[in-house]
């Protein structure tokens, strides 16, 4: 029986990056990314990991290196933040346009500027539309069993395509937590060798990375499309597949007390365990609310979405990226419009919070409840509210 | 309070910005006293100097001073330099950056910025090392140096900073250690005043990234073995290749001239104009 051992989340990701076995890794450090690429960087070097470490000089360069990496057939995996990640995002749309199954570690950071470290989700909501699968994980647990799902996941045949694991930088990325690693058998059952359908091979020349004119643009985007939406009965039975193996199931979308709950949280990453304590505070104090965490991203679970929340009055999202001058945080306006063609559609109320590390305690969550209220009964709640300003 | 210390309080943003975010002995404080000495003895104005710096340690330093200043992105502080010096050419540019900044993930601009020869002062604080990252490699960590990135030591040849101002085309190049601060001030205002692109490379300790990883003692030792290895110029020109192996060649390694970008700009806008 596998034990659980406290220690820090980074380096429980770089342990299933280990154990996944891949062959290359290229990353620049940036924090909150650190920690795994220095982890990586000495598996690699002391032997436990047969890997190429591939030094670069940028995240432009790093995630070019990936693409290269994954197409000539190796198992790869990057990791980076924030800026790193706006640096690299040329290459990003170009991984998923190849079909190239590189999973990469994204530890969320806001973007600059003003400069911070800290986190939010401003990074990821940069590449919303990069055609990657994109999870989010919630505790140090959820970090390393998504990260080895993904692999399988990302280099299923009836999928290849890139995978990122999003994981809150320092709130989980630098925490000490209780996690239950896999042995190296098990993972290799669970996860075999990397078989490519597609690989730069001198004996089968291909192409990749062709030109693509008017006439076959479009049709090229839809395929993509159709591909991207396809994955997600594959990430489904692979999660089912860990979940047999492990005990521990992952769905596109999670509830907590959601029963009998007239108003929902909608939270994504680390912040939906904030989110659960403080509904079990107003739960006690005879509020019905609940939680619906957003697990998988893209593809957006829309059905799983919907059963969600059907039934309940009000969803209260918590957006941790701005659209300025838009319609409302990211996930908001992703969600208004996936229930724009329901009758007795749940009210959306949208918080932005939690922007580059602000604190959002229980107390907050009890907070944005009464002021969603307030909005409710004045009937003010299109667009969206930045909560917590100091005036 | 000592004038030299009075003569750097002049300068400093005290009310806002402090107390600063350098370890205790870093050698960036140095540069720092030393940059603000030379900027007083070229006797322009602090709204005549523009401090542009990337990220890193080194790239906090403009935050601290009274000059306009511009904290960029990691890698583009020329870049942010360039467009500021041509929108405004009368102003005096002086970027400041890292050796990872400088030489890796900007290291295109740094080569064609000297190429162009836009009159810029590039000074390159070089600790060998990521300092504000934990202690990865950069391009000039030495071969054989531990980082946290090369925890077998690394196994990549180092850049030189100032050889590759040189081949690059920069027409003032000058390297001298933070140990000779007195030199260091008269580098930095000679490369001010010079026209043209020009490069000072500060070669400077992190004692507390770099040098515990290699076991290089506190920052007074650093600083010792910066005292000890220094060679200048003119007589390392008279050494062996191995006698200067592991020293660093201090002074000036290059001073010559060559068309300054913004002036030959300025006259295609008279002839284009002359045309129309
Ligand atoms: C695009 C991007 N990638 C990575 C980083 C993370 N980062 C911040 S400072 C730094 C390296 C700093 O090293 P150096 O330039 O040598 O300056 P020092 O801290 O040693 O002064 C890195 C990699 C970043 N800020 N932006
Ligand atoms: S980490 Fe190194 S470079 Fe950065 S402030 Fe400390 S001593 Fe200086």
């Amino acid at each position: 029986m596998p034990k659980r051992v406290g220690m820090e989340v980074s380096i429980a990701a770089s342990e299933a990056v280990r154990l996944a076995n891949v062959d290359a890794i290229a990353a620049y450090p940036i924090t909150p990314q650190t920690h795994i690429v220095e982890h990586l960087s000495e598996f690699v070097a002391n032997g436990e990991l047969d890997a190429e470490f591939i030094p670069v000089e940028s995240e432009h360069s790093a995630m070019s290196v990936c693409c290269g990496t994954s197409a000539a057939g190796a198992r790869t995996f990057t990791c980076t933040s924030s800026q790193g990640l706006a640096l690299m995002s040329e290459i990003v749309f170009i991984a998923s346009a190849m079909q190239l199954p590189i999973v990469m570690i994204l530890a969320n950071r806001s973007l600059s500027g003003p400069l911070s470290i800290w986190n939010d989700h401003t990074d990821v909501m940069l590449v919303r539309d990069c055609g990657w699968i994109q999870c989010f994980g919630e505790n140090g647990q959820e970090i390393f069993d998504l990260t080895l799902c993904a692999f399988k996941i990302a280099e299923d045949h009836r999928v290849i395509l890139p995978f990122i694991v999003n994981m809150d930088g320092f709130i989980l990325s630098h925490v000490i937590e209780p996690v239950e690693l896999l042995d190296q058998e098990t993972v290799d059952k669970f996860l075999p060798v990397y078989k490519p359908v597609y690989r730069l091979d001198p004996d089968n020349p291909v192409t990749m990375g062709a030109f693509a004119m008017p006439d076959l643009y479009t049709e090229t985007k839809k395929a993509q499309d159709e591909r991207l939406k396809a994955s997600k009965p594959v990430i489904e039975e692979i999660w089912k597949e860990f979940g047999d193996l492990t005990g521990r199931y992952y769905s596109p979308i999670e509830t907590y007390k959601a029963e009998g709950a007239k108003t929902l949280f909608v939270t994504m990453g680390g912040f939906s365990e904030t989110a659960s304590t403080a509904v079990d505070m107003m739960r006690e104090e005879g509020e019905p609310v609940g939680l619906c965490k957003i697990r998988l991203w893209r593809p957006f679970p829309f059905e799983d979405f919907w059963k969600a929340v059907k039934g309940v009055d009000t969803l209260i999202v918590i957006d941790r990226a701005t659209s300025y001058g838009g319609p409302g945080g990211p996930v908001a306006s992703e969600l208004r419009s996936a229930l724009y063609t329901w009758e007795d559609a749940p009210k959306v109320v949208d918080f932005i919070a939690g922007l580059a590390g602000r604190d959002v305690a229980p107390g907050d969550y009890k907070k944005m409840y009464q002021r969603a209220q307030q909005r409710i009964a004045s009937g003010d709640i299109a667009g969206y509210e930045i909560y917590g300003v100091r005036e | 309070m000592p004038e030299y210390t009075r003569l750097i309080h002049n300068y400093l943003r005290h009310d806002k910005k402090f107390p600063h975010v350098w370890c205790p002995g870093c050698g960036n404080g140095i540069l720092l006293g030393s940059l603000i000495r030379a900027i007083d003895k070229t006797g322009l104005s602090k709204d005549d100097i523009v401090l542009v710096s990337g990220i890193g340690c080194s790239g906090r330093l403009p935050v601290y001073v009274d000059f306009n200043t511009l904290h960029t992105t990691h890698g583009r502080a020329l870049t942010y330099a360039t467009g500021v010096k041509l929108a405004k050419p009368s102003l005096n540019v002086i970027t400041i950056m890292g050796d990872g900044d400088s030489m890796a993930i900007g290291g295109n601009h740094f080569i064609h910025a000297a190429r162009r020869n836009i009159d810029i002062t590039a000074i390159i604080l070089n600790n060998s090392i990521y300092g504000m990252t934990g202690g990865q490699y950069s391009p000039t960590t030495p071969y054989g140096m531990r980082a946290s990135t090369a925890v077998y030591n690394s196994i990549e040849q180092a850049f030189k900073i100032s050889e590759l101002a040189v081949t690059a085309g920069a027409v003032f190049v000058g390297r001298q250690t933070v140990y000779n601060a007195k030199l260091l001030d008269n580098l930095i205002e000679k490369a001010i005043l010079k026209k043209g692109f020009s490069v000072v490379e500060v070669v400077t300790h992190c004692h507390v990234q770099y040098g515990r990883q290699n076991k290089l003692g506190s920052a007074v030792d650093m600083l010792k073995w910066q005292r000890d290895n220094s060679i200048p110029v003119e007589k390392a020109a008279k050494m062996s290749p191995e006698e200067l192996k592991d020293k660093i060649i201090t002074g000036i390694l290059v001073d010559k001239d060559l068309p300054v970008y913004e002036e030959e700009y300025e006259k295609v806008r008279e002839r284009a104009k002359g045309l129309a």
